[in-house]
């Protein structure tokens, strides 16, 4: 049914950056690929366009009188009625309630209906409001567009394309993504986890010395910091028919903390600072104080003997000189908020201190409570002991580690994380890990996932892995009620872990009773640890550390050929579509019919 | 006159295309245009007089400049860098660490400007003040010869000036109702 694309296509659709890597098919083979990033038409200031190779994924939705509409005029669209990139970013830094930002966090915050319209959150009434599914499906549209202009030959429906995700997306996000994609018109589509496109992107760009980088029972420690989110995955290696075979065994929790944190966290020192000599800041100063800052922060991280480096906050209005106020960022302070705040060295039984509220509130994301991100590798490590065979430690014990995202630039952070991990290692007499050097850490992402495409047409080695959950559905105990009291609460395993893309798992013998016409909620729970259960295993009780809770899933039964009213006995089938997506669906015990569960379930 | 105006406009929009083709394609009109650019009035008839002299002097076209590009550079130095608001206050009043905490917003902002719009090389690959030989039929707009400029090449001198050369520009481009002479807008909060 479908011709052979003629590129394979990555898309990173990042919370703070989209990038786009493409690999000519025709030109590749074996470890020769032809690849290339495309640069993205955008407007970077009214009127004024530019390719630049990241979209900011920001989206500005301007007041009709705000702007000329041909100030928003792209390459393919005259006159729109918002805009995408760089000057999304720059309009909304000094228009905060007409921006949309970290969608894709939005899209991936349980607890909210993500098809409806609230971004931005807390904007006045008057100001048109759009969902994260419709903010994604602008940036996906977007950089659809940017590849239409440049490859007018080669239509973007007609090539394959691949969509990185976060590890630590539910099904419901992922779905969410897909079906984004799906709206931007993206035909093609195949979704793959970010760590594991930037592991492929390291393979790649290793032309093939990878074999000798790595061997038989290492275990890769992916630690992907971004811009908003930290992902953590773990790959091992194995060997099967002679050859090496790489495997994705575990990934983390999503963690909404990144690098415009760690800008952030700085800049509030410095204010502090500022506060004490009597210098107040008002909003737009304070963001050019987080913009002074990160600059200050890359002098000093890739500048080792530097001890303090200025930072200006500019006047706002015409007099530059006059009105700038002077003050710098010292060593002391990046070392003391950066390493000690995001990288302090803890034991590896360290936890997190407090756990992101999930489904709380609507108002504002759950972001981790805890900066610490070796403290939640300490976490990560510590409940994934189990996920390779003859693991003895405390915790699981990676043997060699892959940086992704811009933070890692910095050499003082990448030597601490390995240092720490380093120092857990050595209580448990393994050797220190070995870091895989190489990566390109802003377009990795995007790099890999055009990869991946490629050696899914048989081009070369894959990272196999399936599913990184077991997924249960709540079953209330039958019990006597007891008042006051909730009845227990089961859970049964309908997908097992590992499930490859396109397969379908068993079906289980339990069956449930679905009352037609009206929608059923069932509770949903994913566990990243408990790789043993099978379809039909029923758990009465687990720990918190092991069972996640995720949105509530619906099953609505048509009416058609049945009175309204009627319970109709149906069993529960999961599969992994070929995108890469779970799919739920509902099969009664006769017929052929089925009924897809929804994941969103569109708030309460 | 009044009633007259977009007749005015009309000639003078055609004696502009008139002026154009010919300053394209009329080797003695062009000289003249470039005497007119230079506040001089044109030469009148004494070219032709001189003709059946001496062969006439090659005629010098000048170039002129589109304003939209440097106007677009002006827009995006102030942009990123505040350029304009720097070089148009008055900074004698301030101490060396006002001006100099300022010179470094415009320093960094510029500098990015710089080098994410043009490719920039050194025409010379040599250290500063290092021994260079410059040999016969070298390009006298990249490498400038001073002090005791005499005898014949090759010439060696001392690098004073190791030289910069754009061998990329890449400016955004414009749509065509972008008014460039904004350098940067008012800004009105509300």
């Amino acid at each position: 049914m479908t011709e052979r694309a003629q590129y394979a296509i990555g898309v990173d659709l990042g919370t703070t950056h989209c990038a786009l890597s493409y690999v000519d098919l025709d030109l590749s083979e074996g470890e020769e690929v032809a690849q290339h990033v495309l640069s993205i038409p955008q407007v970077v200031a009214p009127g004024e366009i530019e390719p630049r190779t990241l979209l900011p994924s920001f989206l500005y939705l301007p007041h009709p009188d705000e702007l000329k509409k041909s100030d928003l005029s792209v390459p393919w669209r005259a006159d729109p009625e918002d805009v995408v990139g760089e000057l999304a970013r720059r309009l909304g830094s000094q228009t905060p309630i007409r921006l949309v930002s970290s969608a894709k966090s939005w899209l991936s915050h349980t607890g909210t209906d993500r098809r409806a319209p609230i971004l931005p959150p807390g904007a006045p009434d008057e100001v048109p409001k759009v969902s994260p599914v419709d903010a994604s499906v602008r940036y996906l549209e977007h950089v659809r567009n940017a590849w239409n202009d440049g490859h007018p030959e080669a239509p973007f429906a007609e090539q394959d394309v691949t969509l990185t995700v976060p590890a630590s997306f539910d099904p419901a996000a992922r779905e969410l993504t897909a079906e984004a994609a799906r709206l931007a018109g993206y035909e093609r589509l195949t979704l793959l986890e970010e760590p594991q496109a930037a592991l492929y992107s390291w393979i790649q760009r290793t032309a093939g010395e990878w074999r000798d980088a790595v061997r038989v029972g290492d275990v890769i420690l992916v630690i992907d910091v971004g811009g908003g989110t930290t992902d953590l995955s773990l790959m091992s290696v194995e060997e099967r028919g002679g050859s090496l075979e790489l495997r994705r065994v575990a990934v983390g929790d999503h963690i909404l903390l990144g690098g415009d944190n760690m800008d952030l966290a700085l800049a509030h020192v410095v204010r502090a600072k500022l506060d004490r000599e009597g210098k107040q800041l008002d909003d737009w100063q304070m963001r050019a104080l987080v913009h002074g800052c990160r600059g200050a922060k890359e002098l000093l991280l890739s500048n080792a003997d530097e001890t303090a480096a200025p930072v200006i906050v500019p006047s706002r209005g015409s007099k530059l000189v006059g009105g700038s106020i002077r003050t710098e960022l010292t060593r002391e302070e990046v070392t003391q908020v950066l390493l000690e705040g995001f990288f302090p060295e803890v034991p590896a039984s360290a936890r997190p201190q407090g756990r992101a509220r999930a489904g709380l509130t609507t108002l504002g994301l759950p972001y981790a409570q805890d900066a610490a991100i070796t403290r939640h590798l300490a976490a990560f490590l510590g409940r994934q002991v189990g996920a390779v065979e003859g693991e003895r430690g405390t915790f699981l014990h990676p043997t060699a580690i892959l940086f992704n995202g811009g933070v890692f630039k910095s050499p003082l952070l990448t030597e601490r994380v390995v240092r720490v991990l380093t120092s857990w290692l050595e209580r448990e007499d393994a050797p220190a890990p070995r870091v895989l050097e190489g990566a390109d850490l802003d377009l990795a992402v995007a790099r890999g996932a055009a990869y991946y495409g490629y050696v899914r047409g048989g081009g070369g080695v894959r990272i196999r892995g399936g599913t990184a959950k077991s997924y249960y559905v709540g079953v209330e105990a039958a019990m006597p009620a007891v008042p006051g009291l909730e009845p227990p609460i089961q859970a049964l395993c309908v997908a097992p872990f590992g499930m490859e893309e396109g397969s379908e798992a068993e079906l289980p013998p339990q069956e449930f009773g679905l009352v037609v016409g009206e929608p059923v909620r069932f509770r949903f729970f994913g566990s990243s640890v408990r790789r043993e259960d099978e379809v039909g295993t029923v758990l009465d009780r687990w720990t918190e550390d092991e069972m996640e809770e995720l949105d509530a899933i619906e099953a609505t039964l048509p009416a058609d050929g049945r009175d309204p009213g009627d319970v109709v006995p149906v069993r529960l089938r999961a599969a992994v579509t070929e995108v890469g997506t779970l799919e739920l669906e509902a099969l009664p015990r006769t017929g052929e019919q089925r009924w897809k569960v929804e994941f969103d379930t569109r708030g309460e | 006159m009044t009633d007259e105006k977009p007749g005015f406009f009309v000639r003078l929009f055609f004696l502009s295309w008139v002026a154009w083709l010919r300053t394209l394609f009329d080797a003695d009109f062009a000289a003249g245009v470039a005497r007119l650019r230079r506040g001089l009035l044109p030469a009148e008839t004494k070219p032709a007089e001189e003709k059946k002299e001496a062969p006439p002097p090659k005629p010098v076209v000048l170039k002129e400049p589109t304003p939209d590009a440097a106007l677009q550079l002006l827009g995006i130095l102030q942009r990123e860098g505040r350029f304009v608001d720097f070089l148009e206050e008055d900074v004698s009043g301030f101490s060396d660490a006002d001006v100099g905490a300022a010179a470094r917003v415009v320093h960094d902002g510029c500098r990015k400007a710089l080098h994410e719009h043009f490719d920039l090389e050194p025409i010379r690959a040599e250290e500063e003040g290092t021994k260079v030989t410059i040999p016969e039929g070298f390009d006298a707009a990249a490498i400038r010869l001073t002090g005791n400029v005499v005898g014949e090449p090759p010439f060696t001198g001392s690098l004073q000036h190791k030289g910069w050369r754009i061998v990329k520009v890449e400016l955004p481009k414009l749509t065509e109702e972008h008014e460039v002479t904004v350098v940067t807008p008012a800004e009105v909060e509300l």
